[in-house]
């Protein structure tokens, strides 16, 4: 019978409802799966439904791929199932690659219109669920890399019927507030049904149209939504986006103080540079008074040494005169004095006598000549007799008779006394005046 | 109030930092650029600080007016929904 079943149908599709489903502990997926008129048993063993991608309930529709078996120890037959997906979902997904195609085309993927986000957003828009995991996430890292900011939650349903609309109406709304400066769309995995709101064509252009940049943090890393593409930025985890919006305070503010000492470290090189420049220059400048100082000492040191030869010249010419005192104190002065004297005192006597004997000689001389010059004393001449004639008033000897003329005075110097006279007559010597002479003449 | 940007004032800071390192401009550019320096860092680190912590839920009341609202994550964590009355 097994046998039968096997091969007749090998691998075969089927599409029903999930009903009874149980997962029991062996992780394997038991259920039955019906439609209107039948049903079957199903399983679908851990490593498949292991990769399933959503979460097989009651009520669901799916579609599945597998072969029928027989359970013998029951006599039943069931499915085995390999592979198991929500009915419709190729027709979602047909779909999802229709709109992505389009709005890539219309441009709405372009990146030149995808915005840089501020550098430090301090008014953050969140859309998400006001519940679960996705929001305390996020607000957890932001509060970590930044703990002052405000956010700013818009609570929406995050799936299902009439989320698409909730969605599109938050990412307008925020977009219209004053001063946020980051929209966050954020949800967490699910299957391609789930994240239909973010596929939908009416949040992917509220996400483009916004003048606000757009953070898009939706599913699993794996998942790349419509939404994903419109947005200004993906982030693969809304964790992620967290960390991608905010920097980190403690970052910058070592930054800033890094910084800060950098600035004084540079201040500080440079004013030892400008110092450095100072001191040399200024040990090159002598200080005026430093150079009095040198000078003081070289003018000390040369006045010394000045005094000092001046000192020992004195002192040499002391010693040059004491040696010349000495010297002359060898002399025996007394001694030489005397024998001096005594010289003198001989040569005196010598001289002495000498001139005594030429005085003596020149007395005798003299008497000679005293007598001879007494007799032509013009006295004893007068005495006998003559006269000295002189006129006057010029007091000339005269000698001659023409030297006078009549009348004038003439003086007459007699042996005794003396006459004044004037001229009478005029007798020229002539021959034979001889005998003119008077008669006293005689004897002359 | 014309405020520079957090980022346009870093920028500025490295700039002046790079130019005083490099030991190349006279003494009293120098002092003037390491003052503007410190006035940009401080500037810097006020802004970090400046900005006051809140979180809050923006709700749409019955009249289709947004009002925000002081979000409990407590609540939140439990598992509340958010009470959206649209």
């Amino acid at each position: 019978m097994k046998q039968l079943l096997e091969d007749r149908y090998p691998l075969i599709w089927v599409t029903g409802e999930i009903s009874n489903f149980r997962k029991p502990a062996s992780g394997h997926f038991y259920f039955a799966l019906k439609d209107a008129k039948a049903q079957i048993s199903a399983v679908i063993f851990r490593n498949q439904n292991r990769n399933l991608g959503f979460k097989p309930k009651d009520g669901m529709q799916i579609t599945g791929l597998g072969r029928i078996s027989v359970y013998e120890p029951r006599g039943t037959y069931q499915l085995i199932l390999e592979y198991l997906e929500p009915k419709g979902i190729g027709a979602i997904q047909i779909a999802f690659e229709k709109l992505k195609a389009s709005l890539s085309e219309e441009g709405l993927f372009d990146e030149k219109w995808k915005k840089p986000l501020p550098y430090l957003p301090r008014k953050i828009g969140i859309i998400t669920s006001p519940t679960g995991a996705v929001i305390h996430d996020i607000l957890t890292v932001l509060d970590t890399r930044f703990p002052n900011l405000q956010i700013v939650i818009r609570p929406v349903r995050v799936q299902g019927k009439g989320a698409a609309d909730e969605i599109e109406a938050a990412v307008r709304e925020l977009d219209t507030i004053d001063g946020i400066h980051v929209v966050v769309l954020a949800r967490g995995g699910g299957s391609l049904e789930d994240l239909a709101p973010f596929n939908s064509e009416t949040v992917a252009r509220a996400v483009f149209e916004a003048n606000t940049p757009v953070v898009s943090a939706v599913g699993h890393e794996t998942d790349y939504t419509i939404c994903d593409f419109a947005a200004d930025l993906r982030a693969p985890t809304p964790s992620a986006a967290a960390e991608m919006i905010v920097p980190s305070k403690a970052d910058l503010k070592k930054r800033i103080d890094r910084t800060q000492q950098r600035l004084v470290r540079a201040l500080q090189h440079k004013l030892q540079q400008m110092r450095a420049i100072l001191a040399d220059v200024s040990n090159r400048i002598v200080d005026p008074k430093r150079r009095l100082d040198d000078l003081r000492i070289r003018w000390d040191d040369i006045y010394g040494r000045l005094l000092l030869s001046v000192h020992n010249g004195i002192g040499r010419k002391k010693e040059r005169l004491a040696w010349r005192i000495d010297r002359l104190r060898s002399y025996r002065l007394v001694q030489v004095v005397l024998d001096h004297r005594d010289r003198l005192h001989r040569n005196g006597q010598h001289l002495r006598l000498l001139s005594e004997k030429a005085l003596g000689k020149h007395r005798s001389d003299l008497r000679e000549l005293v007598g001879k010059l007494v007799e032509l004393n013009p006295s004893a001449i007068l005495s006998r007799g003559y006269s000295i004639t002189r006129s006057l008033p010029d007091w000339k000897i005269i000698r001659n008779a023409e030297a006078v003329a009549p009348e004038q005075r003439l003086n007459i110097r007699l042996a005794e006394g003396a006459i004044e006279v004037s001229v009478a007559d005029v007798n020229p010597r002539d021959a034979g005046t001889a005998s003119t002479l008077h008669p006293e003449d005689d004897g002359l | 109030m014309s405020k520079q940007t957090f980022e346009g004032a870093m920028a500025k800071l490295e700039q002046i930092v790079e130019e005083l390192e490099s030991g190349e401009l006279p003494l009293e550019k120098t002092i003037k650029k390491f003052e503007e320096g410190i006035r940009l860092s401080s500037y810097c680190s006020t802004i970090l600080d400046e900005t006051e912590n809140r979180i809050s839920l923006l709700l749409k009341d019955a009249d289709g007016r947004l009002t925000e609202q002081p979000f409990d994550q407590a609540n939140s964590a439990a598992g509340k929904h958010g009470a959206d009355q649209e």
